[in-house]
């Protein structure tokens, strides 16, 4: 049997371009907000719950992604992005905790 | 430079007023994302890691003072106060919101520019030696036949859905500063024995996945027949470049697949029908009409020694600016500057906007209004007068962009990478402040000479890593940053492809590698060799030994 790998949804919110994250059925900007999958089938229902936003022109590019135990992102891309450009700390979501 | 006239005037309102009313159309839902993605590449705007990203079309690279200030006032007002120049001598600001781009175009729309031809399956905006009417031995200016080839591609009907994107470059000179062999056209602007000018059509060239050197196709295409030669070439591309796959699609495939002779027939067999046609013959005096919007400025005459100068020359820091930044002017009594956005530990490229407005202003002082873009990341004032420099050096100074690296080690080429960019695999540009960082001894880097390192994130390679002297490709091994050294690319008039040393390393060994490269280069190296030159002579494995000898443990 596959090993079970935690996963987050997220999205850009197409007004602005916004990295977002799901929780509990809408969408938040802070990266430690985000709701944390524990199984592929609680992911996907929120994959398909979250269509309902793409149909309504809130959000775009919705996908899931791997996450460790401790809810920290598995790839460095999902690190950056969670957190912003690793060279210019003065913007992105982590501007915003300076 | 070139001014709109009304029909470009009118082409570029109607375009912003169209792409209004899409995002318009977009946020209420009357298109879908899939209906409108092309819509919004078709204007420059991507969708980033982080965010949207807008990329503004700089034709040739050429830049007036208030086309600067705009960019300025774009940054500040939209965006987080800084910009980005590209490899293809384009800006892009990384932080535009959807609802804001509309205005973003008008307020570009005003001083003559537009995000057209900056994406999509089209023919790219045109790119151009940055010394173009500047520097001594150029036969014409590129400027004028990239205007015209801008003129001539921009919304053409048959070339607007190609089987992929289309780049083309154009160089005056025989010193390759456009990177012509690695562009899908690169057109070299030559002398035949009858004296006459004409172009030297090369085709094929190109980065990513694939590269290539481009093949010479046109031998000698005489200045009016140009234009008809060019849709010849996009004619047998649109008909058999490859729909099918992505990773097949552009014209070095198609070209290297024929070869350059079955190239060239075919070619010269739509060439013959269009000639038949005769609509495309470009008549002397449209070329004239043009040419004269890239009348050089009325230069002073003035003795090509300069007191103030040579004075400033006592002074270190000045004189090793001189040494790397300035080149020979046509003119005597002038220089070209070049500005360097390689300042030590800084984003390759990126600009704030108090540091836009002060170019502006440096522009307005001592540059005839003009400046150039370079595909290198940098900046150029192409007219300064000699006994100015010194007080433009000063002002440099102040602004933090006397950086005296042009042409140095670190003077590096970088794509934005995975810091903005949602292709990348790995970082770029921490690793070229590294590296900066590392070989940050200015003697040092006199030492070495001229030593182009080019660094992309991904294969597609937009940071030229296939043309580097040492190139470096990042890659994505299981979610971890890995780098790939090449060495021996170049795209420069001896262009060529880079080989790829070996094993990658990780991103904590990478400028230690890169640091045994250039102590192995100097081992090596004969009299006045460039690391470029000691590499040809010698080949991969002196080097491969001494970079790998320290670290047989480096990861695959």
């Amino acid at each position: 049997m596959a090993k079970v790998v935690p996963q987050i949804l997220t999205a850009n919110r197409l007004r602005d371009g916004e990295v977002v994250y799901w929780r509990d059925g809408n969408w938040v900007e802070a990266y430690g907000e985000a709701q944390i999958f524990p199984d592929d089938a609680s992911a996907d229902a929120a994959l398909a719950a979250a269509q309902d936003f793409v149909k309504r022109n809130i959000v775009v590019a919705t996908y899931l992604f791997d996450v460790r135990a401790d809810g920290s992102p598995v790839k460095e891309r999902e690190i950056i992005r969670a957190a912003g450009p690793s060279v210019r700390p003065d913007t992105g979501k982590q501007a915003r905790h300076v | 430079m070139y001014r709109y006239d009304e029909f470009d005037a009118a082409m570029v309102r109607d375009r912003v007023a169209q792409f209004a009313y899409q995002v318009e159309r977009r946020l209420k839902g009357e298109l879908t994302e899939d209906e409108f993605k092309p819509l919004r590449l078709k204007n420059g705007l991507y969708l980033q890691l982080h965010s949207y990203m807008l990329r503004i079309a700089v034709p040739y690279g050429t830049l007036s003072t208030r086309q600067m200030r705009q960019f300025a006032y774009i940054a500040r007002k939209y965006d987080r106060g800084y910009g980005h120049f590209t490899t293809r001598q384009n800006m892009q600001f990384h932080w535009p919101k959807l609802v804001d781009v509309p205005a973003i175009l008008s307020d570009l729309a005003d001083v003559e520019m537009h995000c057209i031809q900056t994406s999509g399956n089209c023919v790219r905006n045109v790119t151009a030696d940055q010394f173009a009417g500047a520097v001594a031995g150029e036969i014409e200016d590129p400027r004028i036949l990239s205007e015209i080839v801008r003129q001539w591609s921009t919304f053409h009907p048959e070339f607007n859905y190609l089987p992929r994107k289309f780049k083309i470059a154009v160089s005056g000179t025989k010193e390759d500063r456009a990177a012509v062999k690695f562009h899908d056209i690169g057109i070299e602007i030559i002398k035949n024995a009858a004296g006459e000018t004409g172009y030297r059509v090369f085709v094929g060239g190109g980065m990513g996945r694939t590269p290539y050197v481009a093949l010479l196709i046109g031998q000698f295409v005489a200045k009016e027949d140009i234009l008809a030669y060019l849709e010849a070439v996009l004619r047998v591309y649109n008909e058999y470049g490859r729909r099918d796959n992505i990773h097949k699609a552009r014209v070095k495939i198609l070209a290297h697949q024929l070869g350059a002779d079955e190239f060239r027939r075919q070619v010269e067999v739509e060439f013959a029908e269009i000639k038949k046609g005769g609509t495309l013959q470009l008549p002397a005096e449209e070329m004239a009409r043009i040419a004269a919007y890239f009348a050089p400025p009325e230069f002073e005459v003035l003795s090509d020694a300069s007191p103030e100068f040579d004075a400033a020359l006592k002074d270190k820091d000045f004189a090793n600016w001189a040494k790397t930044n300035l080149t020979a002017h046509k003119i005597p009594g002038y220089a070209i500057a070049t500005i360097s956005l390689k300042m030590i530990g800084a984003t390759p490229g990126d600009i704030s906007a108090d540091q836009l407005d002060a170019v502006a202003q440096l522009m307005d002082n001592f540059g005839y209004d003009e400046i150039r873009v370079t595909h290198e990341q940098n900046l150029v004032l192409p007219h300064v007068r000699k006994k100015d420099l010194p007080r433009l050096f000063a002002r440099l100074k102040e602004l933090n962009l006397s950086t005296a690296n042009a042409g140095l080690i670190t003077d590096i080429i970088c794509c934005p990478g995975l810091d903005y960019c949602d292709l990348a695999n790995a970082r770029s540009i921490p690793i070229a402040q590294k590296i900066q960082e590392r070989f940050s001894d200015l003697e040092r880097q006199h030492n070495l000479g001229e030593l182009k390192i080019k660094m992309s994130g991904c294969i597609n390679a937009c940071g030229h890593h296939h043309a580097g002297h040492i190139g470096i490709l990042g890659v994505d091994k299981k979610g971890v940053e890995f780098y790939q050294i090449q060495l021996g690319g170049s795209g420069a008039e001896d262009a060529s492809v880079g080989e790829i040393m070996g094993p990658g390393f990780g991103k904590d060994e990478i400028v230690d590698a890169i640091e045994r490269v250039v102590d192995a280069y100097l081992n090596l190296r004969q009299s006045d060799e460039r690391l470029l030159d000691t590499y040809r002579r010698v080949g991969m494995a002196p080097f491969k030994n001494l970079v790998y000898r320290e670290q047989l443990h480096a990861a695959y």
